[in-house]
């Protein structure tokens, strides 16, 4: 076996330096009757190139991104990522490293956490981020435990318009505190400040809306942070696609109190879902209840910048019972894909690329609206997600454009029953307009 | 990095990994761009237009301005930085390190895994749900539970997911149940996810054998206990002993029996925890495995239950109608969603890749391997330093480094940090809690002799320093590309982004 470099004579050697005859002496501890008997009943071991070969052949029942034209979004985005980043994130001396708890051989990964720290509070437009949470629905959980936590407050108040799984998952996270959660419908494709201020009470700890939004419309994030203000409230901001932060207004700007994210648009591969990577970040005044793990810059006995974990004693191994949260292990590589990925475009490439997504799904939007039956369901302006009704149901149209190697938009049907004519595409710097004019193409041909 | 010693006389000039690597953002300069991207191919309509001003970002975020080449050194520097896996022995104890192979990465980096969106049709993703229903049944053949969920991102996060469920089958049973046991031993993690799921945590004491202490278990079984979070093997290495008597006694008041699965790497095709009496466990597949832990994650912490808590496991399951694989969302016990999507798919490949390289016999001798090498560290270890708990060991093992401290003041820290000299990470100290001064030593079965023995070297000349230089290994390390760490000031004031 290639990964256990023990031969049989230095197991013999060994196990006489132990002082036991024979392997099974080791387990001794074990109850006889708890042990196997026999091996486990599992498919034999296969040697590599048959390995490979089973692989391909799975991986070949699957119709990848790279065979589909892809206008599929709603919480995962198909962006070009640089070469850069597959060639240093996924380093083994990234890769293969555990958590940076000693420090003094760790200061690569500690320095890249602490960049990738800087990055978010730069895209936010916040004062602090942690160093990543498991992905953007429960680093949104964790965000309305936080607001709770923080006004001591007992009720959470979601617009209609968050990500429905990401609903799903703070319904989980809050189930067993004394916190309840109450949707906001929204109007137009956008939640109503003057709706929300009705919607809030004196008990209510956090408003939380999603900017762009699931049906891709930006957010009057102004407006709604004074709702949420007048109230005593906090605001929680979860970023759909964080690229948008390249043209759009941050939530800090603003003056959102806590931002969550999924990182996954930033240089991480689609996956099937994951691994993906939550963003969190927060003001200031508010870092000792951030959960999670947090880089700081210190200095070594030489007077030398370093750089160290903080803030311990807000996390599990040290304050156990009492801890911010449970979050041991985070998604730090996916961190460092998504600073690689930020490092590589830069300040103008954010922009570039927030436009190019921005243009592009703005050309499709209007070429679909301008063909017979379908209308954009609302006005609010979008990034690279919008919504469209549509004369047939989007199942159907969805599997018309897959024979065409197309893949469409969501259905909204699925998560809204009564917009079941409702079509969410997504539209990144990807897609060409010849992709997009073939879309087009086909919807026409369809009716 | 090869073992190394202590340089006589301090080189000429610091080395490469000693020099300082300045930020990111203090790299490069204005308008320097590193990356390609096309104009826009559709037809120019004003921005404006598409975004009112009144939604866009007043002030563009500061991020870097670097060429590609600043990029790719700026990164390799860091790299030099670390330490890993592929560059050393890192003999963490309860965080299994083992190898990552490779085959792993190139099969779950395949277009068809990595490129597939999580809301493709179930059609088109047939292969993607056969690898799940498959490791699913492997992992369920491997632990002796009826079903597992891949959706918890962490062991964690698997914890959590765990109590949520455990706390919705007594909901459903009509009876209240406020109160998780874990042993002092236990994980940080056990009593932060019993909190955050909503209950109290009350602790047992473990006894002289290391065992969870039976008589103190049976005193704590109060009617609202609704579960026991255990470790086994233990966080001492220890195989809980009486652990058929524990399960009686859990099940006899009508609690629930949970393993963390932090240390299943032990007895992997030796015993199962199902066959045990658990009723329902965590899986840390970065652990047990070798899916790499990425400098603290991605991880993944799948849970498995026995029958009777299937019904509440988060939607959705993944079912076989024949040739065909689809998803489960009709499932109105389900605690609901614990994350997006479907887990950690990922990492969830390489596990499957992993188990069918090593196949029924491989992962046994995994198992067999990991003991025989924590056993013969343990041998040749036991006279250097204090040895707690006297027994036959698993895959790990708690040494205390009491008698250096008490004779010499070298704390085990101080030979933590003295251990990096000589090319080594680290073994997990100060934890279990209840070991003074504890050295917790893991070496994982991918180890072989000759670093066990290059390790156990280095162990023993640190505990003759301690006796005839405690001052060198107080100050340790030196060889590093710092010093030792301001952590008191890191945390006092803490500085936690670039500012120019």
């Amino acid at each position: 076996m290639k990964y256990i470099p023990a031969t049989p004579s230095e197991r013999t050697r060994m196990l006489r330096s132990i002082g036991v005859r024979a392997i099974d002496d080791l387990f001794n501890d074990i109850p006889k009757e708890l042990r196997l008997r026999g091996p486990l009943d599992l498919p034999p071991a296969m040697p590599d190139p048959d390995l490979l070969a089973h692989a391909r052949r799975l991986a070949g029942r699957n119709a990848d991104c790279d065979r589909l034209i892809s206008f599929l979004g709603a919480g995962a985005y198909d962006h070009f990522v640089p070469s850069t980043v597959a060639h240093l994130a996924l380093k083994p001396e990234f890769l293969t490293a555990y958590t940076p708890y000693q420090a003094e051989i760790m200061q690569g990964e500690l320095q890249a956490i602490f960049e990738y720290q800087t990055l978010m509070c730069e895209l936010t437009g916040m004062d602090v981020a942690n160093a990543s949470m498991y992905d953007g629905a429960s680093a949104l959980g964790e965000a309305a435990r936080m607001a709770a936590d923080l006004t001591t407050r007992t009720r959470i108040v979601v617009s209609t318009a968050v990500h429905p799984e990401y609903r799903q998952v703070l319904r989980t996270f809050t189930s067993h505190l004394r916190v309840t959660v109450d949707d906001l419908a929204t109007t137009g494709g956008i939640t109503d400040p003057a709706a929300a201020r009705e919607a809030m009470t004196d008990e209510t700890a956090a408003l939380i809306i999603q900017s762009p939004n699931f049906f891709g419309c930006l957010e009057d994030g102004e407006a709604l942070a004074k709702a949420a203000h007048d109230r005593g409230a906090l605001l929680v901001v979860a970023v759909a696609d964080p690229i948008s932060l390249g043209l759009v207004r941050a939530p800090g700007e603003y003056d959102a109190d806590i931002v969550t994210g999924e990182g996954q648009a930033l240089g991480n591969a689609l996956n099937f879902g994951g691994p993906y990577l939550g963003m969190i970040a927060t003001r200031e005044a508010f870092v000792r209840r951030l959960p999670g793990r947090l880089v700081g810059r210190t200095v070594d006995t030489e007077g030398r910048p370093g750089y160290v974990l903080t803030l311990q004693t807000r996390e599990q191994h040290i304050r156990r019972a009492r801890a911010t949260s449970n979050i041991c292990t985070n998604e730090s590589l996916n961190a460092l894909v998504a600073a690689v990925y930020l490092s590589t475009l830069g300040r103008q490439g954010i922009q570039h690329v927030a436009e190019l997504n921005a243009r592009k799904a703005h050309y499709a939007k209007q070429r679909i609206a301008a063909l017979r039956g379908y209308r954009v369901a609302f006005e609010a302006p979008t990034f690279n997600e919008f919504v469209v009704r549509c004369p047939v149901s989007p199942e159907e149209i969805n599997r018309r454009l897959l024979e065409h190697q197309i893949l469409g938009g969501l259905p909204l049907g699925r998560f809204y029953p009564d917009f079941a004519d409702g079509w969410l595409l997504c539209v990144t710097e990807s897609r060409t307009r010849d992709e997009i004019d073939q879309l087009v193409g086909y919807l026409e041909a369809l009716q | 990095m090869s073992a190394r010693t202590r340089a006589a006389k301090p080189p000429a000039a610091p080395p490469l990994s000693k020099r300082p690597v300045p930020v990111i953002f203090e790299r490069g300069a204005p308008g320097r761009v590193g990356y390609s991207l096309p104009p826009s191919d559709v037809p120019e309509a004003p921005l404006d237009e598409i975004i009112p001003t009144a939604h866009r970002r007043a002030r563009p975020a500061a991020l870097p301005e670097v060429s590609e080449l600043d990029i790719v050194r700026h990164y390799t520097a860091l790299g030099r930085r670390n330490y890993s896996i592929d560059e050393g022995f890192y003999p963490l104890g309860s965080c299994t390190m083992k190898y990552n192979p490779k085959i792993n990465e190139d099969v779950a980096r395949q277009a068809g895994f990595a490129r597939l969106h999580p809301y493709q049709p179930e059609e088109l993703v047939q292969g993607a749900l056969q690898v799940l229903w498959e490791l699913e049944h492997d992992l369920a053949e491997i632990s002796g539970m009826d079903r597992v969920t891949f959706q918890p991102a962490a062991g964690a996060h698997g914890e959590l997911t765990a109590l949520l469920m455990i706390s919705k089958y007594f909901e459903d049973r009509g009876e209240h149940r406020t109160t998780v046991v874990v042993p002092d031993s236990a994980h940080g993690t056990n009593p932060a996810s019993a909190a955050i799921a909503g209950f109290e945590v009350v602790e047992v004491k473990s006894d002289r054998r290391g065992n969870i202490d039976l008589e103190a278990l049976k005193t704590a079984l109060t009617p609202q206990v609704a579960v026991l979070m255990l470790t086994n093997p233990n966080t001492l290495g220890l195989f809980e002993e009486q652990i058929l008597e524990v399960a009686r006694a859990v099940h006899n008041v009508g609690a629930q029996l949970y393993l963390d699965g932090a240390n299943f790497n032990a007895i992997l095709g030796v015993t199962r925890p199902g066959d045990q009496g658990f009723d329902v466990m965590h899986f840390n597949l970065h652990k047990t495995f070798t899916t790499p832990h990425g400098g603290g994650g991605p991880g993944a912490g799948a849970v498995g239950v026995r029958s009777h808590l299937v019904p509440y496991l988060p939607v959705p399951t993944i079912e076989r109608d024949g040739q065909r694989f689809t998803f489960d969302y009709a499932r109105p016990k389900s605690i609901g969603k614990i994350r997006a999507f479907y887990g950690n798919f990922g990492n969830l490949v390489r596990a499957y890749t992993y188990i069918r390289s090593m196949g029924p016999d491989g992962l046994r001798q995994a198992a067999e391997t990991a003991v025989l090498n924590a056993n013969y560290v343990l041998s040749r270890l036991r006279d250097h330093y204090d040895l707690p708990y006297d027994r036959v060991c698993k895959h790990e093992f708690v040494l205390s480094g009491r008698r250096q401290r008490d004779a010499h003041h070298v704390t085990t820290k101080d030979i933590a940090k003295r251990l990096l000299d000589y090319g080594f990470h680290s073994p997990t100290i100060y934890f279990p809690l209840i070991v003074e001064e504890a050295i917790m030593i893991e070496p994982t079965e991918t180890e072989s002799i000759q670093t066990l023995d290059q390790f156990i070297d280095a162990m023993t000349a640190i505990a003759g320093e301690a006796e005839t230089n405690p001052d060198l290994v107080r100050g340790a390390p030196y060889e590093t590309p710092v010093t030792r760490l301001d952590d008191v000031a890191a945390a006092r004031k803490p500085v936690l982004r670039w500012r120019p």
